[in-house]
């Protein structure tokens, strides 16, 4: 097991109270796997990526739980071993590679960065490396792109250019925060055909976090729906899509059209919006949305349990 | 043009908008063709789909059309209408025929209006009805979009984004109107409430029989809706064909890496991908040759040459290539 999570809480103070934005969170990632983190915007899932490189800003912060990295607690670091886990043992990319992009340093500076500091390169070494490492994820003519600025590379170079940052360490989880969203779909299914491709090379693990349900049936070996900082499902991506068991899961899922699919289908949305976190209510946080709701969920939410082999469920109606 | 354009509500020919820039320095001026060259029919009560990546000109079309932005050349020809030749008030009176939705419902509602107000004032500025019946008719419009009478007494900040955007529907159906331009009227909700939001839409379409232009970069999205689909390229139109069709046999080579590059939905399988290589020329480039040459693996020297223009390949199929 590489990386093992273990009732991760991480809340916000805020002066109208305190925000649960992770809330009671397990889950475990094998090495190579790829598991996706799906949920909507606001449901907590970009604050479990920053807790596990302690990134949250103030006033949030991680308040419980456990975050074991091959046994070894994230949480019980010092401010240096976490240093070291940042880039070397954990990649992070955003969605906005235009705002994690050093604006005022060349692309190729910026591969070269991290390779001085996780690898011991020397400055000449780094830089030969850096332009190697361009061309690998795919920038064509990399020598002339490594003298470039962020601003002169397009959405999808950008992308390309985090990507390099992010492997530069030769990390064995690669935490990806939508990666593709800002970018055209054309330009999207390169990147998700880089990362494929990367991740077989350097035998990392993906910890895909996404709102798009199309990219997780590409990309992911499992998946965990995550709404208001509880999980509610999770398991293997083949048998959730074919049988997902949590209403909103359900409802996820046969919200999103696909392309040449279901013609005749109609589309099926859920009723109602996403809660306010400072107002969740009662119970189960989703059963003002949900058609099974009966009384129980109104009074508890419910654990997340086993309900098949690789399949558990956080709901009062799913035997 | 369309089987039908004799019976086409909207005609644009030959629509061109474009934005000069600069001129302080010398080379410094220019201008970026966002629209250029659209020639394109919608007819009465269908829904056509406009799709293409982030600045290919679909937004700045949809507003050329409505005169928000001033086109630079072209006809625009709306129920026998010349809407370029118009002056600004005789826009203002077509304006009641011709709506729009935008993308972000949390800019296009003012913050200090009711929502009451905010339904009611193009009813009043138009004197659609008596204002001793304004209230009932707002009533009536929020009803229409799926919410309770009491909402007219909140403000936009007190409602979540699908709350807000069917508001804006409600709004741009408060004139009655007969087309209406929809931009990304669900790209910025989460994907629970986007279904909701479409299918008011679509409702209401089908129940008031307006015409819609539907754009969005998700082709997925517009499939599902849209008679027809329009697909842009550089602010040109590459490919018109009935929506289905367009996904399953696209004709045109940037048609065809788009449609490669939507995920399937289905676990563990892609569809076969078209890679497109990357297009490094400025917006500002040339216009000469077909704008999407850069890119095509098929390009021939005439690719370079000549701008193809949209041609019809069978009656309800259109496409602007050289080599198809």
């Amino acid at each position: 097991m590489l990386i093992d999570v273990q009732n991760l809480r991480s809340h916000f103070f805020l002066d109208e109270g305190v925000l649960k934005a992770v809330d009671d969170v397990s889950f475990s990632i094998e090495e190579k796997e790829t598991v996706a983190l799906v949920g909507e915007s606001g449901c907590g899932k970009t604050i479990v990526a920053l807790s596990f490189l302690d990134l949250i800003p103030s006033p949030g912060r991680v308040v419980g739980g456990r975050i074991l990295l091959e046994g070894e607690d994230l949480r019980a670091m010092s401010a240096t071993q976490m240093r070291r886990v940042r880039g070397r043992q954990i990649g992070l990319i955003f969605q906005e590679p235009g705002a994690a992009l050093n604006p005022v340093q060349t692309v190729g500076g910026q591969v070269a960065d991290v390779l001085k500091l996780h690898r011991a390169l020397t400055r000449h070494e780094a830089r030969a490396e850096a332009v190697k490492l361009l061309g690998d994820v795919g920038i064509a003519d990399p020598e002339r792109w490594a003298g470039a600025y962020p601003f002169e590379l397009s959405g999808g170079m950008q992308q390309r250019a985090l990507i390099a940052t992010a492997i530069a360490g030769r990390p064995k989880l690669l935490i990806a925060d939508e990666p593709t969203t800002a970018l055209d779909p054309t330009v999207q299914a390169e990147i998700l055909d880089l990362l494929r491709h990367l991740q077989d090379e350097h035998d990392m693990a993906l910890l895909l976090i996404t709102h798009d349900i199309g990219v997780v049936a590409e990309m992911a070996d499992r998946m965990m729906v995550m709404y208001t900082g509880k999980i509610l499902e999770t398991g293997d991506v083949r048998s959730l899509f074919k049988d997902a068991r949590h209403p909103y899961t359900q409802g996820l899922l046969g919200s999103v059209p696909q392309l040449g699919a279901g013609r005749d289908d109609p589309l099926r949305g859920i009723p109602g919006a996403v809660p306010d976190f400072l107002e969740l209510p009662r119970g189960c946080t989703f059963h003002p949305r949900c058609d099974l709701a009966e009384d129980v969920c109104l009074s508890s939410f419910p654990p997340i349990r086993g309900i098949a082999p690789n399949r558990s469920c956080a709901c009062h109606m799913v035997a | 043009m369309t089987a039908l354009a004799g019976g086409a509500l909207l005609s644009i020919t030959d629509l061109k908008t474009h934005f000069r820039f600069g001129g302080r320095w010398v080379g410094t001026a220019g201008s970026v063709r966002a629209v250029d060259g659209v020639t394109l029919s919608i007819n009465p009560g269908e829904v056509l789909g406009l799709v293409g990546e982030s600045g290919s000109g679909k937004t700045t079309l949809g507003r050329s059309i409505l005169r928000l932005i001033e086109p630079t050349d072209g006809s625009i020809e709306f129920d026998g209408i010349d809407v370029r030749g118009l002056s600004a008030v005789e826009m203002r009176g077509l304006r009641k025929r011709m709506q729009v939705v935008f993308q972000d419902p949390y800019q296009s509602l003012s913050p200090r209006m009711q929502i009451g107000q905010i339904i009611a004032e193009p009813l009043r500025l138009h004197r659609i009805v008596p204002e001793t019946q304004v209230e009932d008719r707002v009533i009536e419009l929020l009803g229409k979009v799926g919410m309770e009478p009491y909402f007219r007494h909140r403000y936009p900040h007190e409602m979540s984004g699908g709350q807000r955007q069917r508001i804006a529907i409600a709004r741009a159906l408060s004139l009655e109107p007969d087309f209406i331009v929809a931009d990304e009227p669900v790209s910025a909700l989460d994907a629970s409430v986007r279904a909701q939001i479409l299918n008011v839409l679509l409702a209401l379409q089908r129940s008031e029989g307006i015409t819609l232009l539907l754009i969005s970069h998700d082709l997925a999205v517009v499939e599902r809706v849209a008679d027809r689909i329009a697909v842009m390229y550089k602010g040109k139109i590459v490919e018109v064909t009935d929506a289905h069709r367009l996904v399953d046999r696209p004709l045109h080579p940037y048609t065809q890496a788009l449609v490669s590059a939507v995920p399937s939905g289905v676990p563990g399988q892609s569809r076969p991908r078209v890679v497109l290589p990357t297009d490094t020329s400025s917006p500002t480039a040339s216009a000469q040759g077909c704008p999407f040459a850069p890119r095509c693996a098929e390009a021939q020297p005439i690719c370079r040459a000549a701008t193809p223009h949209l041609q019809r390949k069978d009656s309800a199929h259109e496409v602007a290539c050289h080599v198809r």
